[in-house]
């Protein structure tokens, strides 16, 4: 899943649950997660 | 009144247990309406407990280095008959039927327990503010936190109402509020003191320890939790020789100016008594915060995930956001942050490995004002959550035992500190480099 449909899919998620405040939120995660996969650690299948 | 001094004069019949446990307790009845250190204060107990040690000890019968020692804890770790809060209304009418084992080891070295401890609600945040309690505050300047997520551990401790306290350490908690209220805090290595009865943040990132005066009541302390009864405190090393790593980049970047002054200052004075320092690296720090965040809020929202579907309005907001937040990671990415975790761990092995500690900056500011979301660092607005972790949940991560040790004060009066990061399941050998620093670290500029 791509962060930014992860992060799609995680704010409808929550709206739809009544925490609208998560937005801000999920989108520092979703930084937090791009600088994770981007690290030289990260494996990847292509690659 | 240090553990040291207070066990030095119990044992020449200066004082009594009961004398400083009621000094304690006064305190508390002074301080804690302006501090909210303590969520239960347990006088009737604690009395009972003091005259009990008094009167084992006029019979010949010496528990060791904590008999008699007024020791408060925080409000995560269960004691027998008592309710264990987390400083959370999601607890309300729990009742632990059995005392954490780090609990039965300070029973049976003969602690007076003298309450339990305000903290950040579920220990999930770095200011104590968000608390069923009302917010902790700090000694120094009570419009400010004492950090958290033990700040009122750290408050108890600083403001003498108790000698020690014990607190819990996921990023930094007690570390972070030993800096922030001028106690030093003692996180042992991963895995050394059990977290068994202690409410959890994250099993693999949680570690129990001591808030205290001084080093070697940190070292006493520590090895009653390990349940060693009877154990004196090492002899420092000399200073002369002593290696010391300094990690600049990342860690030396973004800090308050007095608090760099301070550091700086510290170093200078370790230098001049024959302490050799190198800068070294620690190649992925960039990677500390996306790993530990990925890897605390998995754990933490496995062990909350049925409280907030059935009662998510007894958190505070801001606990409750930071944990639904968590229930969004992907497992995908918990395994890359665990892969990130294997690789720091040996980047910290590798920079000691040629020295006897790392030394840094416990936190890059002072403690921050309550109510405050971020602060100026030199010409940067940062969160004030970001700036609290930053030097010190790297050794969550990689379980490497650390202390914070008081370094000065700023103009503000409010406490600097250093921090000395050790080799893995070698806890008494960092209290060691401790014990020669600490002299030098704490003089007042």
């Amino acid at each position: 899943m791509t962060i930014e449909s992860w992060l799609q899919a995680a704010i409808a998620d929550a709206e739809r649950r009544g925490l609208p405040d998560l937005k801000p939120v999920l989108e520092t995660l979703a930084r937090a997660t791009t600088a994770l996969r981007a690290a030289d650690f990260s494996d990847h299948a292509d690659k | 009144m240090t553990i040291e001094e207070f066990g030095r004069r119990l044992r020449a019949r200066e004082i009594t247990a009961a004398q400083v446990t009621d000094q304690c307790l006064r305190r508390i009845e002074t301080d804690n309406p302006r501090l909210n250190a303590f969520i239960l204060v347990m006088a009737d107990e604690a009395r009972r407990q003091a005259l009990a040690s008094d009167q084992a000890l006029a019979a010949g019968r010496d528990r060791g280095p904590l008999h008699g020692v007024p020791i408060s804890i925080k409000d995560l770790l269960d004691m027998r008959g008592l309710p264990t809060t987390a400083a959370s209304r999601v607890r309300d009418g729990h009742r632990a039927n059995r005392d954490a084992t780090a609990i039965t080891h300070l029973r049976q070295a003969g602690a007076v327990f003298i309450g339990k401890t305000n903290l950040h609600e579920f220990a999930f945040g770095t200011t104590s503010e968000d608390s069923a309690f009302g917010p902790a505050r700090n000694p120094h300047d009570t419009a400010r936190s004492p950090g958290g997520s033990s700040g009122g551990s750290a408050a108890s401790v600083a403001a003498g109402m108790a000698l020690a306290s014990i607190g819990t350490d996921t990023g930094g908690s007690i570390r972070i509020p030993a800096a922030a209220c001028g106690t030093v805090g003692l996180k042992p290595s991963f895995g050394e003191v059990s977290i068994d009865g202690v409410v959890p943040l994250s099993r693999t990132l949680d570690h129990v320890g001591p808030l205290t005066q001084t080093v070697s009541d940190a070292c006493l302390v520590y090895h009653a939790l390990l349940g060693d009864e009877r154990v004196t405190p090492p002899a420092p090393m000399p200073l002369h020789g002593l290696r010391l790593a300094v990690p600049r980049r990342y860690f030396c970047d973004l800090l308050e100016d007095e608090v760099r002054a301070r550091f700086e200052s510290a170093l200078d004075r370790l230098r001049a008594g024959g302490a050799h320092f190198d800068d070294i690296e620690i190649h992925h720090a960039a990677d500390i915060a996306p790993v530990y965040l990925h890897i605390v809020l998995g754990d933490a929202a496995a062990y909350h995930a049925t409280a907030l579907e059935t009662m998510p309005e007894r958190y505070t907001p801001p606990v409750r956001l930071r944990l639904e937040m968590g229930r969004y990671i992907l497992a995908e990415d918990y395994v890359r942050a665990l892969k990130g975790r294997e690789l720091l761990k040996r980047e910290v092995d590798a920079a000691l490995a040629q020295h006897d500690a790392l030394v840094l900056p416990t936190l890059p500011i002072s403690a921050p004002p309550l109510g405050a979301n971020s602060v100026e660092v030199g010409a940067t607005t940062e969160p004030v959550r970001n700036l609290m972790l930053r030097l010190t949940q790297l050794f969550n991560v990689t379980g490497h035992p650390a202390i914070s040790i008081p370094s000065g004060r700023t103009s503000a009066g409010m406490p600097c500190a250093v921090q000395l990061v050790g080799c893995r399941m070698q806890t008494d050998a960092l209290l060691r480099v401790a014990l020669t620093c600490e002299p030098h670290v704490s003089s007042e500029v």
